[in-house]
């Protein structure tokens, strides 16, 4: 069988279901909603692994699925040179996500990354510790503020509720993701001018680095016809 | 004989070498605390080393350099003689993202002088004593000094607020470059989106005050934005001559004889120059054919930001490729940032017998 792993529950879940289902490959979780298990139709020889968004990008690299659907942002963070072993066979077009540096709203002084590394310089003077910025994308946020040239700042972890970290004083800032914004200003924080550091989408990964026997490859050559046709 | 033992008798050569010329051995231990190192390099130290932790004792890192955890423990010593010579071999640990085919861990060999009494005369010895540690290599030499570069910021006819900026990141250079030009451009300094700033009205219509920067910090930086945008910009004339500075590459006697050319008109620059003449009247006297040895103004800057002062590298002249084998160089500022409140001036220089044995292989296989 060929494995296709995708997103486990939520909205990233229905939206990936129904973009296969549009082109003929029906994806169906078991009855039990439980159960972390699901079934395909419309096509022979393909298995569907319901997986957590953040392990597909390993799982890929790894070669234990053939094929996964999961944000861009995951497989840049988790693999970061995702081009040696993954190769992304089509955006799917929905899961639009931005990643991005926010600051609270009423730091009226600070708008650009360039105004950030001079805050980030005072803050440390005053409170004798690097300006603290609230993540899980450490990776990404890294290169970022590097390239940028952004100094005196230390990325702290935060699995969850990140927006909230500023108003709890255990960040000054945040790097999230974020599709509308609602939450952020709900938090009363503002997005960088120029603090995009990834946008994201659901895609559509092949593993470069997965067995595929003479079987699987036939089964995977009809199941990549099927889904790209338009 | 297989390529791990020829390291590993380079590497107690080296380090016998180092030795016998009465450097202390020491041997840090490899799991290190990660507090120091993460507040004196922040998130690059972290993509560069292995950081781990227990439930116990906090983060760890695996030893990415020797020279921290011995500047610690020589700074710690209170009651230990304040001049002294350490030399120790060991493994090191590097994380390498990009370059995946560069090695993440390996060995090194190293030498540190702590001695206030001749700095020169320190520069030169541990230059020497790295240098006869590879002794019949067919080497490439890169020498700098980032001395020269603080002085030159040091002396623009600027303000300290600019001075301070740029001096921060002379470990960034093209952060350092951006800046510069920020600072000779009237409309990147112009404050005018903070022309209806008003202490109380401002704040009104923005959202909660949350968060540890509180708002007379967002004031402060304000008006001290405000003070420094009244002052004009740094001039095309001085932006024009940090760059030739920054563009000096040449052999050493050709680079001093640039180097004093900069002279009459950065007149800041003239104590770093005599002591960069003086190093090189001491490397001289050592035997050190100078002009086989390059200068760059600019070099070093990239590597971690603790050297301060000369600056170093052997290069196989066989194999471009390599990393460099052997660096090294001057660090008073580490000493005294970790020192709190003692200092001393410092400098030192690592060998990787790694590269040794790899840059000999390619010149016997071709």
């Amino acid at each position: 069988m060929v494995k296709l792993g995708v997103p486990s529950k939520g909205r990233l879940m229905e939206e990936t279901f129904s973009w296969f289902d549009s082109r003929g490959v029906h994806l169906e979780r078991t009855e039990s909603k439980r159960e972390y298990a699901g079934y395909v139709k419309g096509i022979q020889g393909i298995e569907l692994l319901l997986l957590s968004a953040s392990e597909i990008p390993t799982e890929l690299n790894e070669g234990r699925i053939h094929f996964g659907v999961t944000g861009s942002d995951l497989v840049c963070e988790k693999v970061p040179n995702w081009g040696q072993n993954l190769e992304a066979i089509k955006y799917l077009g929905f899961g639009f996500a931005d990643l991005v540096l926010s600051v609270p709203k009423f730091w009226i002084d600070v708008d650009t990354l360039d105004d950030l590394d001079s805050a980030a310089e005072a803050f440390r003077e005053k409170h004798g510790f690097r300006l603290r910025i609230a993540t899980k994308y450490h990776y990404l946020a890294r290169e970022f503020l590097k390239s940028a040239g952004v100094a005196d700042y230390q990325l702290v972890d935060s699995q969850g509720a990140t927006e909230g970290t500023v108003k709890n004083e255990t960040a000054e800032a945040i790097a999230d993701i974020t599709s509308t914004g609602e939450t952020l200003k709900a938090n009363h924080l503002k997005i960088l001018d120029d603090g995009l550091i990834h946008s994201s989408e659901a895609t559509l990964f092949k593993s470069k680095s997965a067995f595929f026997s003479e079987k699987q490859r036939a089964a995977a050559s009809t199941f990549l016809t099927l889904i790209l046709s338009d | 004989m297989n390529e791990q033992k020829q390291i590993e008798i380079e590497a107690d050569r080296i380090l016998r070498l180092f030795s016998n010329s009465g450097a202390k051995i020491v041997q840090p231990t490899i799991l290190q605390q990660a507090d120091t190192l993460l507040d004196l390099y922040g998130e690059d130290i972290r993509a560069r080393a292995y950081v781990t932790s227990d439930p116990f004792n906090g983060e760890m890192m695996l030893r990415p350099d020797f020279t921290v955890p011995i500047v610690k423990a020589h700074m710690n010593d209170l009651s230990g003689n304040e001049t002294a010579r350490y030399a120790y071999c060991g493994k090191v640990f590097r994380r390498q993202e990009k370059n995946s085919d560069r090695a993440s861990e390996y060995l090194q060999v190293g030498y540190e002088i702590f001695d206030r009494t001749d700095v020169i005369q320190s520069d030169a010895d541990a230059f020497c004593r790295i240098k006869n540690a590879l002794s019949d290599l067919p080497l490439k030499v890169a020498t700098g000094d980032i001395g020269i570069l603080m002085a030159a910021v040091s002396g623009l006819k600027t303000t300290d607020r600019r001075k301070k900026s740029l001096l921060r990141h002379i470990w960034r250079p093209q952060r350092f470059k951006t800046i510069l030009e920020k600072f000779t451009d009237e409309v990147s300094l112009s404050t005018k989106r903070f022309d209806s700033f008003d202490e109380e009205k401002s704040f009104e219509n923005q959202a909660k005050e949350i968060g540890l920067r509180s708002k007379s910090e967002i004031i402060e930086r304000i008006e001290s934005l405000r003070q420094d945008s009244k002052v004009s910009p740094i001039s095309k004339t001085e932006l024009g001559l940090i760059n030739s500075l920054l563009n000096i590459g040449d052999k050493c006697p050709q680079a001093l004889t640039e180097l004093k050319n900069l002279l009459p008109d950065m007149p800041a620059l003239q104590s770093a120059i005599e002591k960069f003449e003086k190093r090189l009247t001491a490397l001289d006297h050592a035997n050190v054919n100078l002009s086989s040895i390059d200068f760059e103004a600019s070099y070093g800057r990239t590597s971690m930001e603790y050297y301060d002062g000369f600056v170093f590298g052997f290069y196989s002249d066989s194999y471009a490729d390599l990393p460099p084998i052997a660096t090294g160089g001057r660090y008073d500022a580490l000493t005294k940032h970790i020192g709190k409140g003692r200092e001393i001036p410092a400098v030192g220089g690592v060998v990787r017998p790694d590269l040794i044995v790899k840059s000999k292989g390619f010149e016997t296989n071709g």
